[in-house]
Parts: structure tokens; C-alpha cells; sequence
């Protein structure tokens, strides 16, 4: 038997015919196993991907349609939390993040942050009814300076989820050296490495599948959100240039994606509003990559166990900058890591249970033939394969480097 | 042998009566105390441990009704909302008594009403607000 070679139009052919094998990440690695890369490539054309967790870098461009008489919004607040309207007239953007205007924030310590934008767009695709409030500075042609109105997802011209930052391959294990407990966007970290946390779905993890993003460029299609979207570009601080291991898995986080879709199409379960205590506002997003089974290679990609999968135990406290150790998500997963010689409890914050639902659901779409393969139109910032050590980073982007001012 | 984690509820009337003295005494049980509360208009609210022999639980149980002491089993008291519940795992790392835990290597994100001790530490762990508890909804009690 020859090399397999398939391309993304045969494997949409059997789609439409449905007649693709569609298998799950988690289904991949026995398949891989079993009858190796070869087969298994002859035999599977699209392994499906799912990770759900907050993902602080999203949010939603709205047009909520032009008022009578019209306004060119300049401060906007869905639900008391504020947006972006340095856009055009009635165009703003709401980030996951942002509180609600009179949130306390940290102000008695650990904040709790009930609501803010990650809420009011989990609010917007339920149907709830959302009360929109804009000021503006007035100008000949927009006269307008005050409005306030109810609005509903439906009622709205145009919602689109637009983050610029999801999905992110491979992420540090959080763990505490200090004295005391620590609330981070990690969760809270009890003292003294009191407990270890991570946030990827590991083997079912979108990138972890596709380590050097051959598959998925602008224009892949994939399940946004309990709808379909695609992926636009790649993420803010994309760096495939980290140590990688002999698999091409990065050993610490590297690769991320910028995603769009209708928001209007998606569903509350899939969209979640969360609160991190003691860090603020965020948003759990679900999404899911198709990764279409082009050769061995893809095979062999897809394969991946969480046996093959490592990341960085890195401190949250400042008081040690280098990792502690390297874990791999067998090991996450099985509840306890050994750190420095002294066991550790592992807790998770990315849902494997969700992420599993993705997978399948996606699965189902494909073999039903409602969802085809988006083949990608650019391909994103890559490294070679068995890229020498020395030029990669050492260096672990994390949401701060420095030690935050006393 | 019966051990039950119990929400207790005291009317005004009743907030300084020797209760559980009377439970351990007259009943033969044993407690452990994790919560005590007087509230504002004097009722009270305690969450314990009641253990002994099934028929002197239940006896003791009867008591506490009987003298008019609203009882509940802490389920009543704290629930998870599961359309909320996404299934991370976020409140294992706070739960003291691993009524929070992890089914592995499913990973689902299990509770246990029965092991829990009411100490209400995963209500803001909880990223996505799942676990609710109504102590102090329901103090109204005349």
C-alpha cells in the first residue's frame, strides 16, 4: 500500500455522501494505537477536537440599529457593564472581562465580580431581556446624546463573538510557593503548593492535535459556541517558537486562535459567564477543530495520549520565576502531581466532561453531513519540524512576567 | 449506627433552650457542631453531625420536632444548579471534606450532599455560580 494523500475536497466529498469516518481526539489514540499511523489514516479522514474553560480574551461586536433621533454612542453599558464605543454610531464591542461599573473589584479582598461582560453575553444568547444605555457628545448630524432602551439578542441588527485569543495550545500548571492563598485567573492557590492547577483538555485539546497548525489557518470551520464559526487568524501572543517535544507537542504554551461567529446561533450552554474569584469577569467558551486526516502525519498528530502531552509547573506567586517541574496531563489527570519529591493535588478548570460533549457533537454534525470542512486560505506563524533547541524560547508567556507593583 | 449532617432551624421561643445537651443526655447521640448562627429577630440555626443507633437518631430527630425545631437534611440546604454546573472541577481544590470530587478518569465533577459541612467555601469558588445555598434565605421563621 502506497502513502495516503487525501485532500480536503475528497474528504468533504464523503462528508456530503456521508460516508466520512469521523472519530473523537479520545477515540484517535486507541485507533493509533492499535493499528498504527498508516491504518489509521487510511481509515479515519476528520478527528474532532474540544476544549471548554474560560477564555478571558473574547467578546462581541454589536450594532444595535439607529436610534430616532439617531446617536453616535460614545459611552456604552449593556447591564451596567461598560463597552467599547470608539466605533461607528451605534457599532461597540463588549469585552468578557470588563465589571459592571460599580463592581468593588478588589476593594475587600478576594472580589467575588458577579457580573460583567462574559455574564451580559451569556444573558444575550439566553434571550433575557438586556438594558442597553449610551451617551454621547452630540453633533449636527447625530443630535442625540442620551439613550436607553431593552434589548434582546433578537431585537439586535448584528452580534458577532469576535476573541481574539482562544484556545490556547498547551497551558502552565498554576501552583502557590508563598505563605499565603492567592486568587489568580488559575483559580485560588492554596499556600505552600497546596494544590496544582491546569487548564487544557489535554489529549482532546484543539492544538494539541495539530501541533503545528497544518490544518488550521483562516477559514477552517468549527464549533463556536454551540454553532458553527471559524477560525480567523491566529491569536494575540502566538508563539510557536517554544521547546516542543520529539512529537512536536509544545512543552509550555504556544499557539492560539482568533475565532468569529454569528453569536446570534450560539447557545447559553456553550457560552458561560464566569467569576474568578479575586480576579475578576471571564467567559467559559466552548469550541471545537475538526482535524481533517490528510496523511500520516495528521494520523500520528491525532494520536497524541495525554501520556504524550507535558506542561510547566510554574509558581503564581512570585517567588520563583523558573518552572518547578514538567508534568504531562496523565499524570494532571490522575489527581496528584509530585513536585519537588512532595505530592500535590491536581484540580482542573477546564472542562474534560464539556470538552468531550464538543467533540462528539461536533462528530455527529460531520457524519451528518450539516458541517463541512473549512479548508484554510493562510496558514499561521509555524516552526520546522525538529526545530533545534537553541532557537526556541525559553521563555513562557504567561498574562505577566513582571512581579505586579507593592 | 446513623450519621446524618442535619440543618437546624430555632424559633425565638425556643433559641436558649439546652437542646443538644438534651439530644446527647436523653438520646445517646453524639454531634459534631459545624455551624451556629443567631440571627437578628433571635431565631437560630445550627448545622451538625448527629450520630448514634438508628432508633435513638430517630427518637432524637422526633424530639427536636416535636419541641418545634425545623429539620433538614443538608441537601435541602445546598444544592448544585446543574444547568450551571459546567463540570470543571474548580471547587475540588476548596472543599474541605470532598463532597466536591472527581470521578476518574471519567472527570466528572461529583457532590455528595453527605460529606458536605455546609462550610459554603465553593459558592464563590465556583466560577460559574453553581452551588447555591439557602441558610440565610430561610430564617424567617414566624
Amino acid at each position: 500500500m502506497g502513502a495516503v494523500h487525501k485532500s480536503y475536497q475528497e474528504i468533504n466529498e464523503k462528508i456530503r455522501a456521508g460516508k466520512a469516518v469521523v472519530v473523537t481526539a479520545e477515540e484517535m489514540v486507541g485507533i493509533v494505537r492499535e493499528k498504527g499511523t498508516r491504518q489509521a489514516a487510511q481509515q479515519v479522514d476528520v478527528v474532532t477536537t474540544g476544549t471548554f474553560a474560560p477564555m478571558c480574551s473574547s467578546g462581541v461586536f454589536i450594532n444595535f440599529g439607529h436610534t430616532d433621533p439617531p446617536i453616535k454612542a460614545g459611552k456604552v453599558w449593556l447591564n451596567d457593564v461598560p463597552a467599547y464605543g470608539g466605533l461607528a454610531a451605534v457599532d461597540l464591542y463588549l469585552g468578557a472581562t470588563e465589571p459592571a461599573f460599580d463592581d468593588p473589584l478588589n476593594k475587600i479582598k478576594p472580589g467575588t465580580f458577579e457580573y460583567g461582560g462574559g455574564h451580559v453575553i451569556h444573558d444575550l444568547v439566553s434571550g433575557k431581556p438586556v438594558r442597553l444605555r449610551a451617551e454621547a457628545y452630540g453633533t449636527d448630524c447625530y443630535p442625540n446624546r442620551k439613550v436607553e432602551m431593552t434589548v434582546t439578542l433578537n431585537d439586535l441588527p448584528y452580534a458577532v463573538l469576535c476573541n481574539p485569543r482562544n484556545a490556547y495550545q498547551n497551558y502552565n500548571c498554576a501552583v502557590n510557593l508563598s505563605a499565603r492563598t492567592i486568587y489568580t485567573y488559575m483559580g485560588a492557590l492554596k499556600p505552600r503548593m497546596g494544590n496544582a492547577n491546569y487548564s487544557t483538555s489535554g489529549q482532546l485539546s484543539p492544538l494539541l492535535n495539530d501541533p503545528y497548525y497544518r490544518t488550521t489557518g483562516l477559514g477552517t470551520r468549527i464549533f463556536l459556541g454551540g454553532a458553527q464559526g471559524f477560525v480567523v487568524w491566529h491569536g494575540s501572543q502566538h508563539n510557536p517558537a517554544v521547546r516542543r517535544l520529539a512529537n512536536g507537542v509544545p512543552r509550555a504554551p504556544a499557539g492560539t486562535l482568533m475565532v468569529l461567529g454569528d453569536l446570534k446561533a450560539m447557545l447559553p450552554r456553550w457560552l458561560m459567564g464566569v467569576s474568578m474569584q479575586g480576579y475578576g469577569c471571564s467567559l467559559a467558551v466552548g469550541i471545537g477543530v475538526p482535524i481533517p486526516i490528510l496523511d500520516e502525519e495528521m494520523a500520528a498528530f491525532t494520536g497524541v495520549s495525554d501520556e504524550d502531552i507535558v506542561t510547566q509547573v510554574k509558581d503564581y506567586s512570585f517567588t520563583q520565576s523558573e518552572p518547578l517541574g514538567e508534568v504531562s496531563y496523565a499524570q494532571l489527570r490522575s489527581g496528584a502531581i509530585l513536585v519537588n519529591g512532595r505530592e500535590v493535588t491536581t484540580v482542573p478548570l477546564s472542562s474534560y466532561v464539556r470538552a468531550k460533549e464538543i467533540a462528539n457533537i461536533l462528530k455527529d454534525w460531520i457524519q451528518s453531513g450539516s458541517f463541512l470542512l473549512g479548508e484554510p486560505q493562510h496558514f499561521f506563524p509555524t516552526v520546522q519540524r525538529g526545530e533545534p533547541e537553541e532557537n526556541m524560547s525559553d521563555e513562557v508567556i504567561v498574562d505577566f512576567e513582571k512581579p505586579p507593583l507593592a | 449506627m446513623l450519621a446524618r449532617m442535619l440543618v437546624l432551624r430555632f424559633s425565638r421561643e425556643i433559641v436558649d433552650k439546652p437542646i443538644i445537651t438534651n439530644l446527647v443526655r436523653n438520646y445517646n447521640l453524639t454531634f459534631n457542631i459545624l455551624k451556629a448562627q443567631i440571627y437578628p429577630r433571635k431565631e437560630g440555626m445550627v448545622v451538625l453531625e448527629l450520630r448514634g443507633n438508628r432508633d435513638d437518631f430517630h427518637a432524637g430527630v422526633q424530639y427536636l420536632k416535636d419541641i418545634g425545631v425545623v429539620v433538614e437534611s443538608i441537601a435541602q440546604a445546598i444544592r448544585r444548579d446543574e444547568e450551571k454546573c459546567y463540570q470543571c472541577g474548580a471547587c475540588t481544590a476548596i472543599c474541605p471534606t470532598g463532597a466536591l470530587h472527581i470521578q476518574r478518569p471519567e472527570m466528572c465533577v461529583l457532590f455528595e450532599s453527605e460529606r458536605c459541612s455546609a462550610c459554603e467555601l465553593c459558592v464563590k469558588a465556583c466560577p460559574s455560580r453553581a452551588m447555591i445555598v439557602t441558610f440565610d434565605k430561610n430564617i424567617a421563621m414566624d
